[in-house]
């Protein structure tokens, strides 16, 4: 099977949709004649032309907004942000339209759009331009929001993004975009609202998504050294949540631990370990542990940006509670 | 060249007036008798900037949007009176079944694409609607209206922006009613005539007389002919008045009775049934015949809405996402 980047895994996925569709159009600031900030979208305008890759100005709320008439007049957009942290400017356009507009009309209309860019903390990037901001999106009900970690599942899912009538926002990370993973040549899709466990194990499920990822199957390496056996459930998508294989995966191991890169407070992690402590109470032997960004504005200071994230470190002593074994 | 306007056209345009006049005085009543709740922000006064931009289109190709102050533009695009007075009273008869209310009435075959609760939250929506028609070719325009609130929003300036290095089949109406809730608009604005705000995105703009259904038809259809033949976008000020508050809630104390009788003297349907009437196109008869079949399709409106089922407790959570 070849094996390709992140980068060229989501590359693929937006020229086979758009080759499939005509449709499907791709905007935003340097899609085109530049070839995307993080090359996403390489390729796509000598391929495609002006008319399918669009150049905007800098203008998130507006040209997001053109995307989501553009959807409601039945075309399907790929809105490109350069990141989710300028989407912030966004924010009006995807929560008080994209996500509404079929609710409010009873009905009326569907809203096939997919706003997609990097998300969550590089490096040195400071405090404007490291920010995990799933909880913005997920907290939203009207749009889904999928959170690929490998290059298999973001080609796949950007796919079925693409091919969804609804609004769905794609979270991808600016260091991911260099990861590799095996990619099959034949056209596959993964589905939205579907949980992949990436690693089977009997001792402890860690429940995870993008780039956390890595670190928790670096983590499950060192804790398999001592005997313990993890089992890594990534969601994959934030909305809809795909419950039961969470669920499934606990009543096995009895022992969670939720690691996610956003802010504690009110986050996507917190609400899954909530829904663990609440649905699997009977089951569980330990108290539900919670691995997140430290409750802090990114630093630039590269020592302090580490800390400032789930490490290998904290997932390792986060198991190691539930597991009730001391230091 | 001004287009001209037939006798058949210049009646329905009075009617078309008359029957959003009704519609908004009966929404008021309503509204007091909490039949309505909420947000109501009614159209009296402006009515020729809606009807007069509708006739200038063809909704079966072109499109409208608005802000929330909606209810004119919805029945100007031919919308079913009952089913607006059903979604004021939030029934599951209303055409968005309940769930939009006042500011959000919707009717997609009829291609009203919305009142939209947000100030100036259409404009770039509308724009997207325009850059639709420009990508499948299909020879359509978009009329959108906002308010002298709306025009200072970055969503406007951005839209406009855009419409113009992409050359869109869109017009940007203003529609400046002088008061954005209780602020005057010359208050707010670098600029007292907002045509001018075309100019540094090199769009074309124009005040007119809002309060004149024939001049609205006049200049939409130009502008709505010149986006068509050559996908240029335009931008329009129609200088118009609310008689009522921002909102039912609003008594307008911010502004002196001298001002608003002074645009009563102005009323779009007055000055339009004043000249039907002198130029023997109308006859007073015909127009209290008017009068009185609008008035029987109001209150058949406010009959279906009150003897319509409240939505059942389930449909609360359907229509949020395509299964």
């Amino acid at each position: 099977m070849p094996i390709i980047t992140y980068r060229e895994a989501l590359n693929q996925a937006l020229d086979e949709e758009m080759a499939r569709d005509e449709s499907v159009f791709l905007i935003g600031e340097e899609v085109g004649e530049y070839n995307g900030a993080y090359k996403v979208s390489k390729g796509l305008l000598d391929k495609y032309g002006p008319r399918r890759v669009i150049d905007t100005p800098i203008t998130e709320l507006g040209f997001t907004g053109i995307g989501v008439g553009a959807a409601m007049a039945g075309l399907r957009p790929v809105v490109e942000w350069m990141t989710h942290n300028f989407a912030l400017l966004a924010l009006d356009q995807v929560v008080n339209n994209a996500a509404k507009m079929r609710y409010m009309s009873g009905g009326q209309f569907k809203l096939p759009i997919v706003f997609r860019g990097p998300n969550g903390p590089a490096e040195y990037l400071a405090a404007q331009h490291s920010q995990a901001l799933q909880t913005y999106w997920t907290h939203v009900p009207g749009l889904k929001v999928v959170a690929p970690a490998t290059p298999y599942d973001a080609k796949g899912l950007l796919k079925s993004a693409i091919r969804d009538d609804n609004p769905v926002v794609v979270l991808e990370g600016e260091l991911m975009y260099a990861w590799k993973g095996e990619v099959p040549e034949e056209e596959y899709l993964v589905p939205i609202g579907k949980a992949d466990v990436k690693r089977e194990g009997t001792d402890v499920t860690i429940v995870t998504y993008s780039k956390p990822l890595k670190v928790v199957q670096e983590a499950a390496d060192v804790l398999a050294q001592e005997g313990i056996q993890v089992e890594i459930v990534d969601l994959r998508t934030l909305r809809p949540i795909d419950e039961e294989t969470v669920y499934q995966s606990v009543r096995k191991t009895n022992r969670a631990v939720v690691v996610d890169e956003s802010w504690p407070v009110v986050s996507v992690g917190s609400h899954m370990a909530w829904l663990i402590s609440k649905n699997c109470f009977d089951v569980l032997d330990a108290q539900v542990e919670l691995v997140a960004s430290e409750d802090i504005p990114m630093p630039y200071n590269h020592t302090l940006e580490l800390a400032a994230q789930p490490s290998v470190d904290k997932v390792i002593a986060a198991v190691k509670k539930v597991l009730y074994l001391g230091e | 060249m001004a287009k001209e306007v037939n006798k058949n056209q210049l009646k329905k345009m009075l009617y078309d007036m008359m029957l959003i006049r009704h519609f908004e005085e009966k929404a008021g009543q309503m509204y007091g008798l909490k039949k309505i709740g909420g947000f109501c922000h009614l159209y009296n006064g402006e009515e020729a900037v809606a009807v007069g931009s509708v006739a200038a289109i063809d909704l079966k190709k072109d499109y409208l949007l608005t802000g929330y102050r909606d209810h004119g533009h919805a029945l100007a695009c031919g919308m079913d009176p009952k089913s607006i007075m059903a979604e004021l009273f939030g029934k599951i008869t209303g055409c968005s079944r309940g769930k939009g209310g006042s500011m959000h009435l919707f009717d997609a075959d009829k291609h009203f694409l919305g009142g939209n609760g947000i100030v100036g939250a259409q404009i770039p929506i509308a724009t997207g609607v325009a850059f639709a028609q420009k990508y499948r070719n299909d020879g359509g325009v978009t009329l959108c209206f906002f308010g002298d609130g709306a025009i200072h929003q970055g969503a406007f300036h951005e839209s406009l922006n855009m419409a113009k290095i992409w050359n869109l089949p869109i017009v940007y109406i203003c529609e400046n009613n002088q008061w954005g809730m209780g602020t005057n608009f010359r208050k707010v604005s670098s600029v007292d005539d907002f045509s001018l705000l075309g100019t540094a995105y090199g769009i074309p703009g124009k005040q007119i007389n809002g309060m004149d259904v024939i001049e609205v038809y006049q200049e939409v259809s130009k502008a709505v002919e010149q986006a068509r033949e050559s996908g240029l976008p335009s931008l329009i000020e129609a200088r118009t008045y609310r008689y009522k508050g921002h909102s039912m809630s609003d008594p307008a104390k911010y502004r002196t009775k001298e001002e608003v009788e002074e645009y009563r003297k102005q009323d779009p349907i007055l000055i339009l049934k004043d000249k039907l009437l002198k130029e023997g196109i109308l006859t007073e008869k015909e127009y209290e015949k008017f009068d009185s079949q609008i008035q029987a399709i109001v209150d058949e409106a406010v009959e279906f809405a009150e003897k319509s089922e409240e939505p059942a407790l389930h449909t609360m959570y359907e229509d949020i996402l395509v299964e």
